[in-house]
């Protein structure tokens, strides 16, 4: 067999490489308007934020959705609670109320009282992923493609100039209230995969990448769409000859298609102003 | 004359406390309305209370005619990709429901507005690449695909050289001509007199009329706090004061 085919093989790196497109279907497009957005930030700590309502899911058997968007009630009202104190600033008390959270969901996710697959929730199974995994996966991937799809021009429009699209009369909240909530149902997807601690990885490497190619939207979201894939598949391979973690080779992967893609685009901007012409 | 907009005795400002008042007025259609004053002098609180943002906290004002603001384009994101077809599109967006996308009778009203502003063959350029000049009449398209027929243009001349004024000077004619009100918040006073209008605010309006029976020095040196100066040559200019401080702006923000 090839090498290319070898891992194929195996049922577990089959379907963590079905997992890995879902991903990357799930974050492509989504990771375009979190780049765009300015929500990179903000993305890192819904994931974070999460955690110990994912944990809690985990171990009670309740929906991880359910557990998730709880365990973020929590944490947004955390963070509301901690910007009215004085002298600290929305960044300090996002930073401070999601390292909490976060805190105490690592520490029951890794209690020996906690079932082994809980911990999982922190760094990922992708190679355990199973056929009930890869269709929710795709469900929920198909939902929020369909909700970008949608939104899209608003999502354009509010991005370009948020005080114009007031003034046009379109409502600001509530698509701002769709992007967040697209976010963390793409979390909720990447968890299983990828772990809270790399989930974001893909989501905004592969768009960041994608700013540094190209200038235009629909194609940046193609071009995030290929490299969160070839990340993914990149990873899989990684780790199924060199014996690494998996989701950490995938976040190997999508850090070095940016660095080659910053190192490119900086090549091409210096041949363009002409700093090599001698 | 199709009165588009009018106001009597206003007051307006934000959390009860009026940044304006005394302002009265008549927008007719066809007309070309040149709005002086200071910044932080209330330009921008009453393009607010015309497109409804604030409410009148005194007097009277009636828009009755579709309205659309033209913001200052180092508002919008230079570096965001869109062409400039997506953001003429993008005032048609109030009138679609939140599930439908503009189709193709959207993108023929789009592609006509850039056409009218003379930028038909700019459809698909990057919207931060194009000139100042140019990326005004891309906004400028965006309220006509918007159908506004009272425009409110935020100091559109700033920072545009002297052929791109005189183009976006002339589609302002051509707006007025077509039947629109154009409302153009300026500095520049001798622009102002070509217009068939001015409002001269300064937290309080101090005029409105005919260029010519309202632009006395005294109605100028009251709307700019006295700091006019005299160019050889040139006749009479307005120095505004910290014209580029912005720390001094108060409710003079960009219209939000």
């Amino acid at each position: 067999m090839t090498p290319l085919l070898d891992p194929l093989a195996h049922g577990s790196s089959a379907r963590a490489l079905l997992e890995v497109v879902i991903l990357a279907a799930a974050g492509g497009a989504l990771g375009c308007w979190i780049v765009l957005y300015r929500l990179a930030y903000a993305a890192e700590s819904l994931a974070h934020g999460m955690f110990p309502g994912l944990v809690l899911a985990a171990l009670t058997g309740i929906p991880l959705l359910l557990g998730g968007a709880a365990g973020l009630a929590v944490a947004v009202a955390g963070v509301a609670l901690a910007s009215r104190m004085p002298e600290t600033d929305a960044d300090a008390a996002v930073a401070i109320v999601v390292t909490t959270v976060f805190g105490a969901g690592v520490l029951l996710a890794l209690s020996p009282d906690s079932p082994p697959g809980v911990a999982n929730l922190l760094f990922g199974s992708i190679l355990g992923v199973s056929t009930v995994d890869l269709l929710a996966g795709t469900g929920l991937t198909a939902v929020i493609l369909a909700v970008l799809w949608v939104l899209h021009p608003r999502l354009q429009a509010i991005g370009f100039d948020r005080g114009a699209a007031r003034s046009l009369g379109l409502r600001v909240l509530p698509v701002d209230a769709a992007l967040l909530g697209l976010l963390g149902l793409a979390i909720l997807v990447a968890v299983e995969g990828l772990g809270n601690l790399l989930a974001v990885a893909v989501l905004v490497g592969p768009a960041a990448t994608a700013r540094l190619l190209t200038d235009r939207l629909v194609p940046m979201m193609a071009l995030a769409t290929g490299a969160a894939a070839i990340a993914g598949a990149g990873g899989i391979y990684l780790s199924y000859y060199a014996d690494t973690a998996a989701s950490a080779s995938i976040a190997l992967c999508v850090v070095g298609l940016y660095l080659s893609a910053a190192a490119g685009s900086g090549l091409q901007g210096r041949l363009r102003t002409g700093s090599y012409d001698r | 004359m199709t009165v588009l907009a009018r106001a009597d005795g206003l007051a307006a400002g934000y959390d009860g406390t009026p940044a304006i008042h005394g302002v009265g007025f008549r927008f007719d259609a066809g007309s070309r309305i040149g709005l002086l004053g200071p910044n932080g002098g209330g330009k921008t609180t009453l393009f607010r209370a015309l497109l409804g943002h604030l409410r009148a906290a005194e007097g009277t004002l009636s828009v009755d005619a579709p309205i659309s603001t033209v913001p200052q384009t180092d508002h919008s994101r230079l570096d965001y990709p869109v062409s400039a077809l997506d953001v003429a599109l993008m005032g048609s967006l109030p009138r679609l429901a939140w599930w439908q996308r503009p189709g193709r009778a959207q993108r023929e009203a789009a592609r006509a507005a850039l056409e009218r502003v003379g930028l038909d063959g700019h459809a698909r350029e990057r919207f931060g690449a194009l000139s100042g000049g140019q990326r005004q009449r891309v906004l400028i398209a965006r309220a006509l695909v918007a159908d506004a027929r009272l425009l409110l243009l935020d100091e559109p001349f700033s920072g545009l050289d002297s052929p791109s004024s005189d183009r976006l000077e002339s589609l302002i004619d051509d707006l007025a001509a077509g039947g629109n009100a154009v409302v153009i918040a300026t500095h520049d006073v001798s622009q102002a007199r070509r217009w068939d209008a001015v409002l001269c605010i300064n937290r309080r309006q101090l005029a409105f009329g005919p260029p010519e029976q309202v632009l006395s020095r005294e109605v100028l040196e009251a709307t700019y706090g006295g700091q006019i100066i005299e160019i050889p040559g040139e006749g009479r200019g307005i120095l505004p004061p910290h014209h580029h401080d912005h720390h001094d702006h108060g409710a003079d923000r960009g219209p939000a």
